[in-house]
């Protein structure tokens, strides 16, 4: 059980953050306002876990202007679709015991 | 601890499929397309088939008022069933808070059009040699292909629907002489079938 609960992912113990990382690895990118709509979180909550993730490397971004508004799309890394699988795979584990 | 995670994987889930496929298909505009393609048909049947054998593997000459009624009639049932569809399936999105034009959207037209625009252009070059009696099997045919094309970015359903057109499509390129009935049915019939179920399947 202990080597199982070290398995977990503790990027993804947030709930934010999980469904961050769900989202992006089933789509090849989305931008921010898409994420906030998706998520139903404020800008400075969805921004500081976004940050969270991309410091573990786990998603990256890249800023981008349409119609001289500044865009940033985000994209999983492979970094970060591992270690998603990694955790769901541990997820299940803990549930078949 | 195990409800947690169980709930972590429900919400993972749901996540994946909210952010990646457009759901506020509207069975209503399936229902209203599925009629607009009927009173089509019927019209077809009445003012360009009727009085010749038309629907053959030969090459036939529609009489000019007659192709300027079949290109007029496929034309009005297309424009009036799409702006039904955008119509009600804007409502729906709405109904449901969600955004109508957003990436998930782009993506579905665009994977519709391709097969789409290329089937429209082969039931074009078709016709302008005369083969009408083909053009039926081919729309159906193209637009099963535009649908399965579709399906991965929407509800499963649409997947089996464009497996069903390609199948009526088939069977009409065979059986040529059946091919405005079997038209109907595809259009007509299978939309107000599949409108229903997904109405039902999916309240808002």
């Amino acid at each position: 059980m202990k080597e199982l609960l070290n398995a977990l992912d503790k990027a993804f113990e947030n709930r934010v953050r999980l469904a961050i990382m769900s989202a992006l690895v089933v789509n090849d990118f989305l931008d921010f306002n898409g994420l906030k709509e998706l998520l139903g979180v404020t800008d400075g909550n969805l921004a500081s876990h976004l940050k969270t993730l991309e410091k573990k490397d786990y998603i990256r971004y890249q800023k981008e202007f349409m119609d001289r508004k500044p865009n940033t799309k985000y994209f999983a890394t492979d970094t970060g679709k591992e270690a998603f699988k990694k955790h769901i795979n541990a997820i299940e584990q803990m549930l078949k015991q | 601890m195990k409800e947690k995670y169980l709930q972590d994987l429900k919400e993972i889930r749901e996540m994946m499929s909210r952010s990646s496929r457009f759901i506020s298909l509207s069975g209503l505009s399936g229902i209203s397309a599925g009629i607009v393609a009927l009173v089509g048909a019927y019209l077809i049947h009445s003012f360009v088939f009727e009085g010749g054998d038309y629907l053959t593997f030969e090459k036939v000459v529609l009489p000019g008022d007659a192709l300027t009624d079949l290109l007029l009639i496929g034309l009005g049932t297309l424009v009036v069933s799409i702006s039904l569809v955008i119509f009600l399936t804007t409502r729906e999105t709405k109904k449901r808070h969600q955004k109508v034009w957003d990436q998930q959207t782009r993506r579905i037209l665009i994977s519709l059009s391709i097969p789409l625009v290329t089937g429209g252009i082969v039931c074009l070059v078709f016709l302008s040699h005369g083969y009408a009696g083909l053009v039926l099997p081919m729309t159906l045919v193209f637009y099963g292909l535009a649908l399965v094309n579709a399906s991965k970015y929407t509800l499963d359903e649409i997947r089996n629907l464009g497996l069903l057109e390609i199948v009526l499509g088939l069977l009409a390129f065979q059986f040529i002489s059946f091919g405005l009935i079997l038209w109907a049915v595809g259009f007509g019939l299978l939309h107000i079938v599949y409108g229903i179920i997904v109405k039902t399947k999916y309240p808002a």
